[in-house]
């Protein structure tokens, strides 16, 4: 049994960090009843960053919005708010991430949805929280990074800001909403009452630096140096770094630097045997080092490196990685189909429960695809007047 | 408030960063999180140093993700500990540990035999590439597992060779997913009494961080249509960190309407045919921020951390936290990032000597 298989989640939310936690629910064993906007929906379902439309809607929409139900309605119109309501009144989550107001203007703010029903577990994902002078500006992830100070933490000493190239932010904001949501429910299962959770893009994008943060607030200050050669991290020492060979591209993570020099038969490193040097002259290691490294193919250096241990990997590209038999084992990817529509290849939920993966063939549903079923199934009745 | 875990009890016996920062999450939520280190050295991460700086003679990275933690020092071959600590573990709620497959069952703490004294545990555990499969063995590394998954072709332009991620992400993420994990068996616990096993492998993790770019690629082909027009290719290329006259400036335009708007703003006052990041020399920050903001593009200043903490905006999220460590030490880090209830979590409590308290422990539980 799927742990979280009984409960009802209502997600409000759109783009990324919301409905990909979700997904994650429902992933669990939830439920999960996408309510979007009737006529519209999910604006990433039109998602314009995405290039490729399945059966009329972005990959991004389908990829984070499989094993779900859509429930379109419109909240300016009293019929379906009344029935949103009564939705609500019978669900154990709600998730959203409005601009902070919005909800309060819907009539389905956390005080009115908790009147509705106490034991609502009311998840609000915003861009930089709900007070303070940011409030307004837009939660976007590219904006977050270049703010918190991520985007100097990626690239070489010499180069721009750089960001992540995923969206990082909303992925950590996704996850500690889970977190969040998940704890307030298994408080539920003492207290009886439901609660609110909070996260911000910002405050996300803070704790993912957290370790070297850490270190800036007790070192005086100091800002992240970023390697001049091949930096992988600012604060870590050599050999640490992705490194061209002579046909491809060699990844060393920590190690100690003679023993490597050995490893390798590259004499002139042997002589750095002070740990300390590994980072204070960082850059003059790597230097020889890459130099080095460009004179045998990548799987020459594997097969001086891993029977020692000496850690050390391949550089994938998707393509490679795809074909290749470490990664079949893993059984990561899953085919989900719409009803009449195309059948979509999806990655599946990465936790595994007593043993099993967690997989579903549920798709990411069409717009308004359950309203008939779900009026049916909770009994939702407009009640107001026509 | 009572925090949403508390009375919950954690045996945290991983090391590095993964599942010690499931287990600082736990600790932040409310539940009391205790180390099972060795009594030599214990958690490796107390002398992996970052920038040569230490605090209290053992590593920043270590103290900020063992913070609000206890340490129960045990050596497994010690046949006295080893039973005060199966007795620990049948008074447990939660265990985590991140040791290369196999390792645990060597030291007898795997799942099947850690259930047989406590069924109703809920048992985490993070692996580099899963318990099967020819990549079992390989190190669990996040640099390393960024390298094999294809990580590290996603930061920077086409065409560059691969850029790391700069930081542990694959680490920190595996951490998360572990730990909804085990707080949704949490829940199925108090509806169904038993407990269970999570596992979660950084690579599959690493493979879920790449979910729409990855989607996007398996399926062209049959049944799909390319994005309607050009807008898409455009919309990417204006999105991005760019140089101004004085500095740098985020913008992300992310509809037609928005890219339209930012294609005004160059043109106007400027030769029509000069590339985007050579008009935005020709303004400062400053100027650029406010004129796209006037028309409704989504904009934003690039900062360092000094920038960014010298912000109200900053200040009023009061991210920062002074914290005690075992020798009278006080050091600044960061609090965790959900609030519940309205209430941010907090706590003083810095990280543990190895086996600080197992005189308190053994005493409380009666071991």
């Amino acid at each position: 049994m799927k742990p979280l298989e009984g409960l009802l989640v209502l997600d409000f939310s759109q783009f990324l960090a919301g409905p990909w936690a979700a997904m994650r629910l429902a992933d669990l064993g939830a439920r999960v009843v996408k309510v979007e906007r009737a006529g519209v929906g999910d604006l990433s379902r039109q998602l314009l960053l995405s290039n490729l439309r399945v059966d009329g809607d972005s990959t991004v929409f389908h990829s984070m919005n499989r094993n779900k139900l859509s429930y379109a309605a419109n909240l300016k119109d009293e019929r379906d708010v009344d029935k949103v309501k009564q939705l609500i009144a019978q669900a154990d989550v709600l998730i959203e991430n409005f601009r902070p107001g919005t909800m309060t203007r819907l009539g389905l703010d956390y005080e009115q949805a908790k009147a509705i029903n106490p034991r609502l577990v009311y998840a609000s994902v915003t861009g930089y929280g709900t007070e303070g002078p940011w409030k307004d500006r837009p939660g976007q992830d590219l904006l977050i990074q270049a703010l918190s100070g991520m985007a100097w933490l990626n690239g070489d000493a010499d180069d721009p800001p750089t960001p992540f190239g995923l969206a990082a932010a909303d992925m950590f904001a996704s996850a500690h909403l889970a977190q969040g949501i998940l704890a307030a429910l298994v408080r539920r299962g003492v207290t009886g009452a439901g609660g609110q959770v909070e996260v911000s893009l910002l405050e996300s994008a803070l704790d993912f630096q957290f370790e070297v943060l850490t270190t800036h607030l007790n070192d005086g200050g100091r800002l992240p140096q970023r390697s001049a050669v091949h930096n992988a991290h600012a604060y870590l020492a050599a050999p640490y770094g992705i490194y061209p060979t002579r046909d491809g591209y060699l990844a060393l993570a920590m190690g100690a630097v003679p023993t490597l020099a050995w490893l390798i038969e590259c004499p002139e490193l042997a002589a750095y045997d002070n740990p300390a040097d590994w980072f204070d002259r960082r850059d003059e290691i790597k230097t020889k080092l890459a130099a080095h490294l460009k004179t045998r193919p990548t799987a020459a250096w594997l097969a001086l490196l891993e029977p020692a241990d000496y850690w050390c990997a391949d550089v994938f590209t998707i393509e490679r990685l795809l074909a290749h038999e470490g990664f079949q084992a893993l059984d990561m990817i899953q085919e989900v189909v719409r009803p009449g529509g195309t059948p979509l290849r999806t990655t599946r939920c990465p936790i595994r429960i007593d043993g099993s993966p967690l997989v579903s063939d549920k798709w990411a549903p069409r717009l308004g695809e359950d309203n008939e079923r779900l009026d049916r199934e909770y009994a939702l009745r407009a009640q107001a007047p026509t | 408030m009572v925090r949403p875990l508390a009375g919950l009890t954690v045996l945290d016996c991983s090391q590095f960063l993964s599942g010690p920062s499931a287990g600082l999450r736990m600790a932040d939520l409310g539940a009391r999180v205790i180390k099972i280190e060795r009594p030599d050295g214990g958690d490796i991460c107390r002398t992996l140093y970052i920038s040569n700086l230490e605090l209290d003679g053992e590593s920043t990275l270590f103290h900020s993700i063992n913070r609000n933690k206890l340490s129960y020092a045990v050596d497994l071959k010690n046949a006295e500990q080893r039973e005060a600590l199966i007795a620990l573990i049948r008074r447990a709620d939660v265990f985590v540990q991140n040791y290369r497959p196999g390792v645990i069952e060597r030291l007898g703490l795997s799942y099947e035999t850690v259930r047989t004294w406590n069924p109703r545990i809920v048992y985490g555990s993070i692996s580099g590439y899963g318990a099967a499969g020819p990549w079992r063995d390989k190190p669990g590394q996040d640099l390393l597992v960024q390298s094999m998954s294809g990580l590290a072709w996603l930061t920077g332009a086409d065409g560059q060779a691969p850029i790391p991620l700069g930081l542990s992400m694959v680490d920190m993420l595996a951490g998360a997913y572990m730990l909804q994990g085990i707080l949704a068996c949490l829940v199925r616990r108090g509806i169904r009494g038993t407990g269970g096993h999570v596992e979660v492998s950084m690579m599959d993790c690493a493979v879920d961080m790449q979910a729409a770019v990855w989607t996007e690629r398996m399926n062209g082909g049959a049944g799909t249509t390319a994005a309607a027009d050009s807008a898409a290719a455009e919309l990417r290329a204006c999105r991005g960190i760019f140089r101004t006259r004085d500095g740098y400036v985020a913008v992300a335009p992310d509809d037609r309407a928005t890219l339209a708007a930012l294609k005004a703003s160059l043109a106007a006052g400027g030769e029509p045919e000069l590339p985007m990041q050579a008009r935005l020399l020709e303004q400062t920050t400053a100027q650029w921020l406010e004129e796209w903001s006037s028309r409704g593009i989504a904009c934003g200043e690039v900062c360092d951390w000094n920038g960014l903490k010298a912000q109200e905006g900053f200040s009023r999220l009061h991210m920062i936290q002074q914290v005690e460590g075992a020798r009278g030490s006080s050091w600044a880090t960061l609090r965790c990032p959900i609030r519940i209830d309205g209430e941010r979590f907090v706590s003083g409590r810095g990280s543990p000597a190895i086996g600080e308290h197992n005189d308190l422990i053994l005493k409380e539980f009666g071991l």
